[in-house]
């Protein structure tokens, strides 16, 4: 796994930005940015290169499956892996987040070694 | 109330702080709480619509939810503050998605609002229903929470 790459970080709770950013630390990533919404990660996506999207669904502002959906659908990001870390668990929200092309699903609660093996997936 | 409908909660509880927070939690007794004084110093509270309309609220003692936010980040924290109260607001968020996802296995759907958080000592918890509010105490080593789940008539 390529740990050297540039890792968005999305969530509104700045708990789960802060749970994620230890996790990836500990896993050897280096290079993060972090967003409080979909807006706020959309303009990000504008004026930087990103190699990977972690989000959250349910934020103010715009979802993370909007976010995902305007992703999918530009030309500079539409095939960066992205990952959707959510409490969002039910069946719909899973079906809905395949159909727009998420990478990988991790619903909250979750371990370390959760986010681990999935990025492991993503980024082989 | 439907019991059906609060264990959901209780599970939920148990797994998202043993999950996120490497806590051992014991549930208590459920009772009906008459009054809408919190026990605790700072409290999640978040809205539910479906199959029913309703609130669950997470309202915890200082000393624990400073244990438990020290647990989740790996580092110790000492008082009351914005970082705090964030960590009630997800922690109230993903106890929530955790019993959605119980409840919707015996189809009941829920879809849930963004949590709001409130602190401070004999702070009102204000649930958007007149059901009947049931507390569930719980008791971790470094002291107790309560939820309240409360669903309308």
């Amino acid at each position: 796994m390529d740990t050297s790459i540039k890792v968005l970080i999305v969530d509104d709770f700045a708990t789960m930005r802060r749970i994620l950013k230890n996790i990836l630390k500990q896993l050897g990533f280096k290079n993060l940015v972090e967003a409080d919404d979909g807006t706020s990660a959309w303009e990000i996506l504008q004026g930087q290169s990103i190699d990977l999207i972690i989000s959250d669904w349910n934020m103010p502002k715009m979802t993370g499956l909007e976010l995902l959906k305007k992703v999918r659908a530009s030309d500079n990001h539409k095939r960066t892996p992205f990952l959707m870390v959510t409490a969002e668990a039910q069946k719909q929200n899973v079906i809905e987040a395949v159909q727009a092309g998420v990478s990988n699903y991790v619903v909250k609660p979750f371990t370390a070694e959760a986010i681990s093996d999935k990025l492991e997936k993503i980024l082989k | 109330m439907n019991v059906k409908l609060i264990n959901p909660f209780i599970n939920a509880t148990i797994n998202v702080l043993e999950t996120m927070a490497f806590v051992n939690v014991n549930a208590g007794k459920p009772y009906l709480k008459k009054d809408n004084v919190a026990v605790g110093d700072v409290t999640g509270v978040l809205g539910l619509t479906g199959i029913a309309n309703g609130t669950i609220s997470v309202t915890f003692e200082s000393k624990c939810i400073l244990a438990v936010v020290s647990n989740m980040f790996g580092e110790t924290m000492t008082e009351l503050n914005s970082e705090i109260a964030d960590a009630v607001g997800e922690l109230t968020n993903m106890i929530s998605g955790q019993a959605r996802r119980e409840l919707e296995e015996v189809g009941k759907v829920f879809r849930a609002a963004i949590p709001s958080v409130i602190t401070g000592r004999n702070h009102s918890i204000t649930h958007y229903t007149d059901g009947p509010k049931i507390a569930i105490p719980f008791s971790t080593e470094n002291g107790d929470f309560t939820i309240e789940v409360c669903f309308e008539r």
